[in-house]
């Protein structure tokens, strides 16, 4: 039992406001991503979490016991850091046992458990050499075994593969979550790196300027966006925002693009709740959720014009624009368009997202 | 379209291709010129004190200052470490010596311990009213000896520590703490926080994280506040001729004593001999610990 719940979470640096009031439970085994731009307060909420500043309010409890008050070590949690934070003047072996000799654990189970640490991360090789000897993803894995050591059923991870390069990034994502299958601890992870909250979560917390924004599975987050935020931090390309009115006409409810005529037709579109005829609005589209199309069946189309091309190897990005918005379409990296050309890229109602001109919220 | 074809590009002999050349212009040798001049420049005294030293005194009369000598002999040297005379006591300098020593190494020692010590406290243990304390001690650095004599004279006293050799190494703990603690505060600033946060995680306590992770890391700056104090303490007169009492007296003010003796002709051979010795053990440790203090700093290196 490793749930960890954070209540009513106050933090702030002299009249700085950080966080405020802030709620979150990640389940026992849960991967919990907390993903925001720098600044949004993820990385002091996780700083919470291990106790390593101080909370001006609210309460911390760490497998039902409420560790407030507690010191980092007694919290039962281990820590990754960003830039490794290895221990530079012992060796890896010095580091793994490190934690184990301050809480005077006998010699034979730390043993047993560098071994396993060590086994399970595959740096048995490694153990008599000092940080400065390992590569970066070497030193990471290290870092990771420090934790792993420590037999806790909480991981704390803050931003762990910020600093590796991309190759390297990828595969130790790979690394970490079969680790998390393998163990089956709680684990909270701090990026802003999308792709590694969408592929490692079990759920996402999208935070900005110290709110949870959303939280939910990373599928949700990004077919369903509560906001404009939300939907435009998540995802790469990000999501294109058309700006437009509700136009409702014979039944069929639309949004009439700004400056144009184009009426691009809402129907399959599941609003939460109905909104007014010329209310403002912005038309969120995904760039793989458009192609290019030559029927006007349906009207559900954005008509464009080609304004640049960029290959990507596996596909290609067309930029275009309508009204004065500018529009990406993921395309086949054979298709080929002219610069000034007109494209009508079609779409599913059902699969895009609506949002308020004004506040942001999902319709 | 450009093709990348293997071979030989043909060119003009003349056309820049590969490295610029370097090339010897006059400014340069005016430089290099300027540059060795100034050196031999600084260095006459040197060279004035060596040869002086290795001559006998009539012939230090006899001859001119910069003319090597006819016949070398250590003998100034010997007479300067052991037979010496100021006053009445004609034991040379090595007494002295042995008080240095005796005052340098545990100031040394004590200086670096606590000011390493209160740098890593003010740097990772964020207390109340640490900036102000800081603040003060920095501005410690900037105030006079002259300003402070008289009352630490009249403090030590009535502790009994007057003219012992306990007082005179308080003294010089005590006055290299601003440089030394602004020094190994900055050091342990520089260092990612996260380190000291990982230390905490794994339970270690203010001195666990203190003596087993800051201080080993602490070799590049170590050296530093170690080439500053043995310099330091080693060159002072001033608080050695007021703290340290007759018995103690380091070997700069038996130099000095010497030196200035009044009876008979001055013996320059010795004096310069005399000079050299005291000036020696800076000399040594800035050439050992400078070539250390290099290496420090790239094995200290924390990324890579």
């Amino acid at each position: 039992m490793a749930q960890v719940s954070v209540r009513d979470l106050d933090v702030g640096f002299g009249s700085l406001k950080v966080l405020q009031k802030l709620n979150v439970t990640a389940e026992d085994g849960e991967f919990l991503v907390l993903l925001g731009p720098s600044g949004c307060g993820k990385s002091t909420l996780l700083n919470a979490i291990a106790g390593l500043l101080e909370i001006n309010g609210g309460q911390i409890f760490i497998g039902g016991k409420n560790v407030t008050w507690e010191e980092p070590k007694d919290r039962g949690i281990g820590m990754v850091f960003q830039s490794y934070a290895l221990y530079p003047r012992m060796t890896v072996e010095g580091n793994l046992t490190f934690g184990l000799k301050m809480a005077r654990v006998a010699k034979d189970e730390i043993q047993r458990r560098v071994a396993r640490a060590a086994g399970i991360l595959q740096i048995q090789d490694l153990l008599k050499r000092r940080p400065s000897e390992l590569s970066g993803g070497q030193r990471q894995r290290v870092a990771i075994g420090r934790a792993l050591v420590r037999d806790v059923g909480v991981f704390l991870f803050d931003e762990p593969l910020s600093n590796l390069d991309a190759k390297l990034r990828t595969e130790l994502r790979v690394e970490i979550k079969k680790l998390h299958q393998q163990l089956g601890s709680t684990m909270i992870y701090v990026t802003h790196d999308q792709i590694e909250a969408l592929t490692l979560a079990d759920r996402i917390a999208v935070m900005n300027g110290g709110i949870i924004q959303q939280l939910a599975p990373p599928k949700e987050i990004y077919r369903r966006p509560v906001n404009r935020f939300v939907a435009g931090f998540v995802g790469s390309p990000s999501m294109n925002f058309i700006e437009g009115k509700i136009s409702k006409a014979a039944g069929n409810v639309g949004v009439k693009l700004n400056g144009g005529d184009t009426t691009v037709s809402l129907k399959g579109y599941e609003f939460s709740g109905m909104p007014d005829d010329g209310r403002p609005v912005a038309l969120g589209v995904r760039p793989e959720q458009l192609t290019p199309t030559s029927t006007m069946n349906g009207a559900a189309y954005l008509p464009l014009r080609v304004s640049l091309i960029d290959p990507m190897g596996a596909d290609s990005l067309l930029w275009g624009t309508v009204g004065s918005d500018m529009v990406s379409i993921r395309i086949g990296a054979e298709d080929h368009y002219k610069i000034g050309e007109g494209v009508n890229a079609g779409f599913d109602p059902a699969l895009v997202s609506l949002f308020d001109a004004q506040s942001g919220e999902r319709v | 379209m450009s093709a990348v074809t293997a071979g030989t590009i043909e060119r003009a002999s003349d056309e820049p291709w590969g490295p610029l050349p370097r090339r010897l212009s006059i400014g340069r040798i005016g430089l290099y010129a300027f540059l060795v001049i100034s050196a031999a420049f600084f260095l006459i005294p040197l060279y004035v004190m060596v040869i002086t030293s290795l001559k006998t005194m009539p012939e230090v009369l006899a001859s001119n200052v910069l003319a090597p000598p006819q016949a070398p002999t250590v003998q100034p040297w010997i007479d300067a470490w052991l037979h010496a005379c100021t006053g009445g006591d004609c034991s040379g300098l090595h007494p002295g010596f042995f008080n240095s020593v005796k005052i340098t190494v545990p100031a040394v020692i004590v200086s670096i311990g606590i000011s390493s010590l209160t740098g890593y406290a003010l740097s990772f243990w964020n207390y109340k009213g640490a900036n102000v304390f800081f603040l003060l001690l920095v501005f410690g650095a900037f105030v006079p000896y002259q300003v402070v004599l008289y009352p630490l004279i009249l403090a030590l006293r009535t502790a009994h520590l007057f003219s012992t050799l306990a007082g005179i190494i308080i003294i010089h703990t005590v006055f290299g703490m601003p440089v030394l603690v602004l020094l190994f505060r900055n050091f342990y600033v520089g260092l990612p926080i996260e380190l000291f946060k990982a230390a905490r995680v794994d339970g270690a306590g203010f001195w666990q994280t203190f003596f087993r992770i800051m201080l080993p890391m602490s070799l590049p700056i170590t050296v530093v506040a170690l080439i500053l104090q043995v310099t330091g303490i080693w060159n002072d007169f001033l608080f050695g001729v007021v703290f340290a009492g007759r018995d103690n007296w380091p070997m700069t003010v038996q130099l000095n004593n010497i030196v200035h003796t009044t009876q008979g002709v001055p013996e320059y051979d010795v004096n310069m001999a005399a000079t050299i010795l005291t000036a020696a053990v800076p000399l040594i440790i800035y050439f050992v610990s400078g070539r250390l203090f290099v290496r420090g700093i790239a094995a200290g290196a924390v990324k890579g």
